[in-house]
């Protein structure tokens, strides 16, 4: 029993003094007024009153949803993505390769150069759209199109990993399905509805759930795009992490953004849990 | 059950000690022993003068080793204030007047008023508006490291080419208007001047020139819909409406001193900050100069600084305040001088910080310590100069009226003053 705690104790260290520690001291600091130094003030559910009727909050949350919402629409992509590099046989490795080297870039090297690319006036997006003679935008100083600016970054960033574990998933599906159905005369795309998606359904269930989280948490690529000095679409732009950081950081309110922190675990936690309930009706556990 | 207990009861021992090795060990290190401050700092321009200034401190005192950190300006506050709270902060750090209040108040601060007095320093050789922005409570946290005042910089080729005469001490608005005007070509691709939504190098000056006031004395509200504030909005709401800046959706993608460097733009009203930027910026060369704010109802700029101020919670006190003192002192303000970085807040020691460049008329930026003007800080100061690019965007571009705007800014940044 004794050597037993002690090979456990690294892991349980870690886990009490990493996560279960600071979770503890944000939910306590989110009753609390907790002044940039010196002693914080029990303030009962303040923050919490104060946080609902917080026209900011609410719009950070909007803002939060329609870019999960719109990075959820990577994940049809990465399935067919996914599915095609499958059949592309010796070169499936250079493909994945490519998906995948966003994975291992730098956020803020990547918020840097969709910065250049998404510039009003000498962007190369604008640039590529003036061939179709489509006017330009101002893609990260508009707020009419900032969020989904980001989302298209969002999808392209969250491709890499959707691909590597949706294609484990495609892997595991026995290729005696595939033949038996195109004896019974099925062609590819019937293949890919009839065969594919319900099969791969476990790893688009988990890659969802994934998403959702990653989007909801949102930060670094708004910290990075919007950074400059006087950028007048910040304010309409904000997601929920940017708006915790500049409340728990920028202006020294600690309290208030450990409030917008467990109301994010919690929204998180009942999209998750909804989630969980939903697959019952769509995911195929052969 | 008993396990369970021991179990937990080593995991908390192990947290306590965690704690408490940051912030509890009050050093007392014996003089002879050698020992090491941290200072930090958020430019790499100027990281090399403050590695020069501290081996020319470690020269003086060799038992005191100086680490030089630089951190990127966006994740400076963030790691100094978990620092200042959790007991990990640098030793010797810079500081700006809207932060400071903070952390005096917070106590994360160290008290240089008896090292001042022991130490013999003048307080009267810094600007007034800033070592008074390092004082709290009547308590010297801070001693200034350099300041800066605003002027007009100019691009000499862009002025030639529209055939408009440079801006000189003569100019007040209409002639900033005017020209600003004249000089704008929409064919190139060439404004007269940028624009944006900018306190400290922007409308707080035009504020103060047109005799009004940002914060009211007491420091429980603003001013901002006055009608010589308006009118201090209303000079750069004009420059928007006449077409003669960039676009505020112009100037979030590209600063408006990216705007400046690249030529963009012909008059760009800002600090001294940027004179070493546009010095080391080949393609300027020859091209760039510099001229005091235009007149308004009276002559005005808003003029701040860096302060050199140290961690309440460092281990090394007394070696920390010697440090801090050196950085008050001529010998340091010499370095930063000759070097070039920034104009240095000692009296009398500007004069190589003026040689080092001389294709500017830097001289304009001291002389406006005359007229100059502690930037304002009142309550949660970040909290409420956040808010103004959201409220007064709808001003400058011309979908409210700018008294509207001002009004509404007003009303939301006293919401944030009475929360004190």
């Amino acid at each position: 029993m004794g050597w037993a705690l002690l090979f456990i104790a690294p892991a349980t260290i870690g886990l009490v003094a990493l996560y279960l520690w600071p979770f503890l001291s944000t939910l306590i600091k989110s009753f609390q007024d907790v002044p940039a130094f010196g002693p914080a003030t029990f303030t009962g559910v303040d923050n919490y009153t104060e946080l609902l009727g917080d026209g900011e909050v609410w719009q950070a949350f909007g803002n939060s949803a329609l870019y999960t919402a719109i990075v959820l629409l990577g994940i049809p992509l990465a399935v067919v993505l996914a599915a095609l590099i499958e059949q592309a046989g010796r070169g499936r490795t250079v493909y994945r390769v490519l998906f995948f080297l966003p994975v291992v870039t730098l956020p803020v090297a990547i918020g840097m150069v969709w910065r250049f690319i998404y510039n009003g006036d000498f962007g190369l997006f604008n640039y590529v759209l003036s061939w179709f003679g489509i006017d330009g935008q101002y893609w990260v100083a508009d707020p009419r199109f900032t969020i989904y600016a980001f989302a298209a970054v969002g999808i392209w960033m969250g491709l890499g990993i959707n691909l590597i574990i949706l294609g484990a998933g495609l892997q595991a599906i026995p290729k005696a399905v595939y033949e038996a159905s195109a004896l019974d005369g099925a062609g590819r795309v019937r293949q890919f509805f009839h065969i594919t998606v319900p099969l791969l359904s476990p790893s688009i269930f988990f890659v969802t759930i994934l998403t959702v989280i990653a989007a909801l948490q949102m930060f670094d690529l708004i910290f990075i795009m919007l950074r400059s000095v006087n950028n007048t679409a910040l304010a309409d732009s904000k997601t929920i992490v940017y708006l915790f950081y500049e409340k728990a950081f920028v202006q020294f309110q600690q309290g208030y953004g450990a409030a917008i922190a467990i109301v994010l675990l919690i929204v998180i936690m009942i999209a998750t849990a909804l989630q969980f309930r939903l697959q019952r009706s769509w995911v195929f556990y052969g | 059950m008993k396990h369970t207990w021991t179990a937990a009861l080593a995991v908390a021992a192990t947290l306590l000690t965690a704690c408490s090795s940051g912030s509890g060990s009050s050093g007392e290190a014996a003089p002879a022993e050698k020992v090491t401050l941290t200072y930090a700092n958020w430019s790499e321009d100027q990281a090399p003068a403050m590695e020069q200034i501290a081996a020319e401190f470690q020269k003086e005192n060799p038992n005191i080793a100086v680490k030089v950190q630089t951190l990127p300006w966006p994740e400076y506050w963030s790691t100094l204030q978990v620092g200042a709270a959790g007991g990990t902060a640098p030793d010797a750090f810079w500081m700006l007047a809207d932060h400071f209040r903070e952390y005096a108040k917070g106590g994360a601060l160290i008290d240089l008023s008896d090292t001042v007095k022991s130490t013999g320093i003048d307080m009267t050789a810094y600007p007034k508006a800033v070592s008074d922005s390092y004082t709290y409570e009547g308590k010297i946290f801070g001693l200034p490291k350099d300041f800066d005042t605003n002027g007009i910089w100019y691009n000499k080729a862009l002025f030639d080419a529209a055939g408009v005469k440079y801006p000189d001490d003569t100019w007040g608005w209409p002639q900033v208007q005017e020209a600003a005007k004249k000089l704008t070509d929409p064919a190139k691709g060439v404004w007269g001047i940028a624009a944006p939504i900018d306190a400290q190098g922007g409308y707080y000056n035009t504020i103060l020139q047109a005799g009004g006031s940002i914060i009211k004395p007491g420091g429980t509200a603003s001013d901002f819909a006055g009608p010589e504030a308006v009118a201090g909005l209303k000079f750069w709401a004009d420059l928007q409406k006449a077409g003669s800046s960039p676009t505020l959706k112009q100037l979030s993608d590209t600063e408006a001193v990216s705007m400046f460097e690249n030529q963009k733009v012909a008059m760009y009203f800002s600090g001294a900050y940027w004179a070493f930027r546009f010095h080391n910026n080949a393609d300027l060369k020859g091209k760039v100069d510099v001229a005091p704010l235009p007149q308004g109802v009276k002559r005005a700029t808003v003029t701040s600084g860096i302060g050199n101020a140290g961690y309440a919670g460092s281990k090394h006190p007394e070696e920390l305040k010697k440090f801090l003192a050196f950085l008050g002192g001529t010998k340091a303000a010499e370095i930063q001088a000759a070097t070039g970085t920034v104009l240095p807040a000692y009296k009398g020691t500007q004069q190589p910080w003026l040689d080092s460049m001389p294709e500017f008329k830097l001289q304009t930026f001291i002389d406006a310590i005359e007229y100059g003007v502690p930037l304002p800080v009142a309550g949660n100061t970040a909290e409420w100069q956040g808010l103004a690019a959201q409220y007064l965007a709808p001003a400058w571009d011309g979908a409210k009226p700018v008294e509207e705007a001002a009004a509404e800014y007003q009303t939301a940044v006293d919401e944030v003053l009475a929360k004190q």
